[in-house]
């Protein structure tokens, strides 16, 4: 019996849930950080692709929860469960929030955004007592991550390292 | 980012025509440097959520060698120089003299300065062509040069839009060696101005956002 395996696709500033045997994944994260929430036994998993940490910097009136790192971890969350996530088991797996330049010091705070977001994003994940069980975060690469809700398996590809698995 | 619904015609038109006398002077530089014919494409304004840009743009995990520039001043923004990896090494053979140099075999530090070097004369003189052209004052950054996935660099354009909206005005201008114009991806200059920005160059230009 063969089944068909979809990949789920998680665009900037966005995001989805899956069940397995689907997989789901985000692409060219930078500065950006893709987050995971899962629930392995129940194997169901949400993906956000996070762009900056804070919704208090939005400037437009309605803001996109997956954008930002505070509205996007509870906006995940509440996915996660209305797809059969059970809350006290959730787990966290993170990847991205990359400097893609090396800035020279007296650069902006947006220069240096892809630190903040990790900050934010694990903070958020802090308040909500989820674990962060792997992650692959910071460095110069940029990131496609691809996360497989059956066997709980983050497969992180960069340019220069091929592909790795957390 | 509401003003984006509200651009006419001659809105668009006039970014057209930054993109065609920036990219234009920029050709020059790079004629001059190359010592052979560069040839400029019509520019393109590409109004378009985040992730279609990336789509319009060849997808976002395509590998490139780019030079990416903060514009801070009058009207803040994002410059982006981005090169096939083919293409830039072609680039930095024909500078540097060295028809060794790969970036995955055979990369130097002083093939990559060059490519540095390149791309800040080319986007110095775009961006000197727009602000004699707007009468703006236009502060460049220190140009920085990186390859990776495109997606993963041009993130770094969308963050103040973001901020604005899901949506990014982008004036894409390709160049070309004349004798390859084959070649599929060229020399692309991409110009991405914060969302207040856009009323800064029109206003400069004698023309009110509606």
């Amino acid at each position: 019996m063969s089944e068909t395996i979809h990949i789920i696709k998680v665009g900037i500033a966005d995001m989805n849930v899956v069940r397995a045997p689907n997989v789901i994944r985000t692409t060219g994260l930078g500065s950006c950080v893709g987050v995971v929430i899962f629930d392995l036994m129940k194997e169901v998993a949400g993906m956000a692709h996070v762009m900056l940490p804070d919704s208090a910097m939005a400037r437009s009136e309605t803001v996109n929860a997956a954008k930002y790192a505070d509205t996007a971890v509870a906006a995940l969350i509440e996915l996660v469960l209305e797809a059969g996530g059970r809350k006290g088991m959730l787990k966290a797996k993170i990847a991205g929030g990359a400097q893609m330049f090396s800035f020279p010091s007296q650069s902006s705070d947006m220069m240096r955004i892809g630190a903040r977001n990790v900050e934010a994003v694990k903070w958020q994940l802090k308040r909500f007592r989820i674990p962060i069980v792997a992650e692959d975060v910071g460095g110069s690469s940029g990131r496609t991550i691809e996360f497989n809700p059956q066997t709980g398996v983050l497969s992180i590809r960069t340019v220069n390292q091929g592909v790795k698995e957390i | 980012m509401d003003h984006i619904r509200k651009l006419t015609g001659t809105h668009i038109d006039i970014l057209k025509e930054i993109g065609n006398i920036g990219a234009g002077n920029a050709a020059t530089a790079l004629s001059k440097l190359l010592n052979k014919k560069i040839e400029m494409a019509v520019p393109h304004v590409q109004i378009a959520a985040f992730d279609e840009m990336m789509e319009l743009i060849g997808g976002a995990e395509q590998v490139v060698a780019c030079v990416y520039l903060r514009i801070e001043g009058d009207a803040p923004g994002n410059m982006f120089f981005v090169l096939s990896l083919e293409q830039a090494e072609r680039f930095i053979r024909q500078m540097t003299g060295d028809e060794t140099f790969s970036f995955r075999e055979h990369s130097t530090e002083l093939g990559q300065s060059a490519l540095q070097e390149l791309g800040n004369i080319l986007a110095g003189s775009y961006l000197s062509a727009l602000a004699d052209f707007t009468h703006l004052v236009l502060y460049p950054s220190v140009p920085m040069l990186t390859v990776d996935m495109i997606g993963a660099i041009l993130q770094y354009g969308l963050l103040e839009l973001s901020r604005a909206g899901d949506y990014a005005i982008l004036i894409d201008t390709a160049v070309y060696d004349e004798r390859r114009p084959e070649d599929s991806v060229n020399g692309h200059f991409f110009l991405l101005p914060d969302p207040d920005s856009f009323a800064s160059i029109f206003r400069a230009l004698g023309v009110e956002l509606p």
